[in-house]
């Protein structure tokens, strides 16, 4: 005990150091929490990708789409158990310049998507109703909660990748299976953006952005990719099919430079947490070699007075990590509402939480490793005549 | 019983090499109250380090209770140390954020005594200096006499047989040397601890049984 309050004293001898180097690190471990959670976010749909789906797109570029006359071709190749499709609508709604405006808006084969994406949970009811109607459409709940939209309303939005004026009503709000699960999205009939498109731009109709096939057997899938591409070679429209997940890193990989800088930052916080650390626990020590030197008379070892600095480094980091990841949680919240779309699925991974930690720990650890060591190799007879 | 056998030390300073002691030989009976003197620099306090253990002398040897002290490593040493010696400061040198206790319950930590134990040692010890009432006083809120008390009972509270003072009185006035150098002589006399003492002052040499001067590395 009396070690342990030896540490604690030590720790809060210079109150307003100690208080400074708290905050520096409670910072730093925030905007590393942060950084982390971003570039989770920004793999979050990779994360999400089942196991067995897999995407067909045009082999050129997600941006060309593919006729919808493959889907009956692909559903018979063996292995593939369903087979669904849909297409990116854009559109503006409201002022495309707010954030909160931007959500993911896709027409979708309302009889087999949500079959495909159980991740996507809409009351049967809903479904029923949104299956009828032409124009109805599904959103997430995280999309409703932003834009108080409810059963019954009317969206309305200008079209910009398809021309022209669209209206959809609210017939269905879907929820996640759990909250790794985007709740962003609004899910219409490809039926209804093909027949207003044939009326307008007839060369465009009959088409599709992606097919979703889902496969009985996930070993299967680098066959079944080869037999669906090797299918529409010859065709005026190849086709490239890949793992849903390969398919999502694909977007991932489009932001590698931001993300990349991201990690970077990530790193030099760490640096920062370890020289803040550093700083404080290199100053103590050097105030204490005296006292060192006394404890070493009395007969203490080595190894207890680098128990004892490394205790006081490990105690000053513990504080502020805990203030760090205390506060992560609020900043991290606030960081998502002010971009719900655009990071759809922003929560604190539990190993952001365990690298907070360990960092900190082992920041700690370094921090303390090169006073330890003068402090244990320091002579006793030097340390007595050092002045505090 | 402390026997230096032809002890030699020397420092360095910017590569010059400085004799400290030369050829030094000293025999102390056990019970004995030994007072050092000598000028500034005459190595006295090298002495001192080299027979409580806390430094090494370049040739010779220190034999303390039949513990030649050459042969022990660093952890020995300490172990040693911690056993055998009580060192006793001119500057008390006690940890300003513990309590007197606190201070004094320090070498009983290197023990395998439980709390409670170490508890009645603690209180032993500082009654017998007679700061029983100060136990959980900090430093900063004693005098200089109470806080060398505090040194002595930190320095007996394991029962060593062996005492080193380094100017115990350098820093007080003269009633609190006074009050010092009469609790060393009752530990002497009454406990029978080797007390080997570093002073410049006659008046505390002469509460020693046996004075020797060393100058300029020389013992007389």
């Amino acid at each position: 005990m009396v070690v342990l309050k030896l540490i604690i004293k030590n720790s809060f001898r210079h109150t307003l150091r100690t208080a400074l180097t708290v905050v520096g690190l409670a910072i730093a471990v925030l905007a590393f929490g942060l950084m982390r959670t971003i570039v989770d976010a920004w793999y979050a749909g990779v994360e999400m990708s089942s196991a067995n789906r897999m995407i067909t797109r045009h082999s050129v570029s997600f941006i060309f789409s593919l006729p919808l006359s493959y889907k009956d071709q692909i559903a018979k190749i063996p292995g593939v158990t369903g087979v669904s499709y849909a297409n990116w609508f854009g559109g503006l709604y409201g002022d495309p310049n707010q954030w909160e405006n931007f959500f993911p808006r896709m027409a979708i084969d309302p009889e087999t998507y949500f079959d495909m994406y159980p991740e996507f949970i809409v009351p049967p009811d809903q479904l029923e109703t949104f299956r009828r109607e032409r124009n109805a459409c599904v959103i997430g709940k995280k999309l409703a909660d932003e834009h108080r939209f409810r059963i019954g309303d009317a969206i309305s939005m200008e079209g910009d990748i398809y021309p022209g004026s669209w209206t959809f009503v609210v017939r269905g709000i879907y929820t996640g299976r759990d909250k790794s699960i985007d709740e962003t999205q609004m899910l219409f009939h490809w039926a209804y953006l093909d027949e207003s498109i044939r009326a307008v731009q007839p060369g465009r109709a009959g088409n599709i952005g992606w097919y979703v096939l889902e496969v009985d057997d996930p070993n299967r899938m680098a066959g079944v990719a080869e037999q669906v591409d090797a299918l529409f070679m010859n065709s005026r429209a190849g086709t490239k099919t890949e793992t849903e997940k390969e398919f999502q890193q694909s977007f991932v990989s489009m932001s590698s430079a931001i993300i990349t800088s991201l990690e970077v930052i990530s790193f030099v916080i760490i640096g920062i947490i370890l020289l803040v650390l550093a700083n404080t626990i290199v100053m103590s020590a050097r105030e204490r070699m005296r006292e060192y030197a006394v404890l070493k008379t009395i007969g203490f070892s080595s190894a207890r007075i680098v128990s004892l600095i490394g205790g006081e480094s490990l105690l000053i980091a513990a504080i502020g990590t805990a203030f760090g990841i205390a506060g992560t949680f609020p900043i991290c919240q606030m960081f998502a509402e002010a971009f719900p779309t655009f990071f759809p699925i922003f929560n604190v991974a539990p190993l952001t939480l365990i690298l907070c930690v360990l960092i900190a720990f082992g920041s700690a650890a370094l921090a303390a490793l090169f006073p330890a060591v003068r402090a244990s190799r320091m002579k006793i007879v030097d340390g007595l005549r050092a002045i505090g | 019983m402390i026997t230096v056998s032809h002890v030699t030390k020397s420092y360095f300073r910017d590569k010059i090499e400085i004799p400290v002691l030369s050829d030094i030989n000293l025999v102390v009976p056990p019970g004995e109250f030994l007072a050092l003197m000598g000028p500034s620099g005459s190595g006295k306090s090298t002495l001192l380090n080299l027979i409580a253990g806390i430094d090494k002398p370049d040739s010779g040897d220190i034999t303390v209770n039949n513990t030649t002290l050459q042969t022990l490593n660093e952890t020995e040493l300490a172990q040693w140390r911690s056993r055998s010696v009580g060192f006793i400061f001119q500057f008390y040198n006690l940890l300003p954020v513990l309590t007197a206790a606190e201070n004094v319950e320090l070498p009983l930590l290197l023990t395998k005594l439980r709390k409670k134990e170490r508890v009645k040692h603690v209180d032993a010890a500082l009654k017998l200096v007679g700061l029983g009432d100060r136990m959980d006083h900090y430093p900063k809120q004693l005098s200089g006499g109470q806080e060398q008390r505090v040194a002595i009972a930190r320095a007996i509270v394991t029962d060593p047989t062996v005492l080193v003072a380094d100017e115990p009185t350098g820093d007080l006035d003269k009633t609190s040397a006074e009050e010092i150098l009469t609790l060393l002589e009752q530990l002497n006399k009454e406990f029978k601890k080797t007390i080997v003492m570093v002073t410049h002052d006659p008046r505390a040499a002469e509460k020693a049984h046996v004075v020797r001067n060393l100058d300029k590395g020389e013992l007389d």
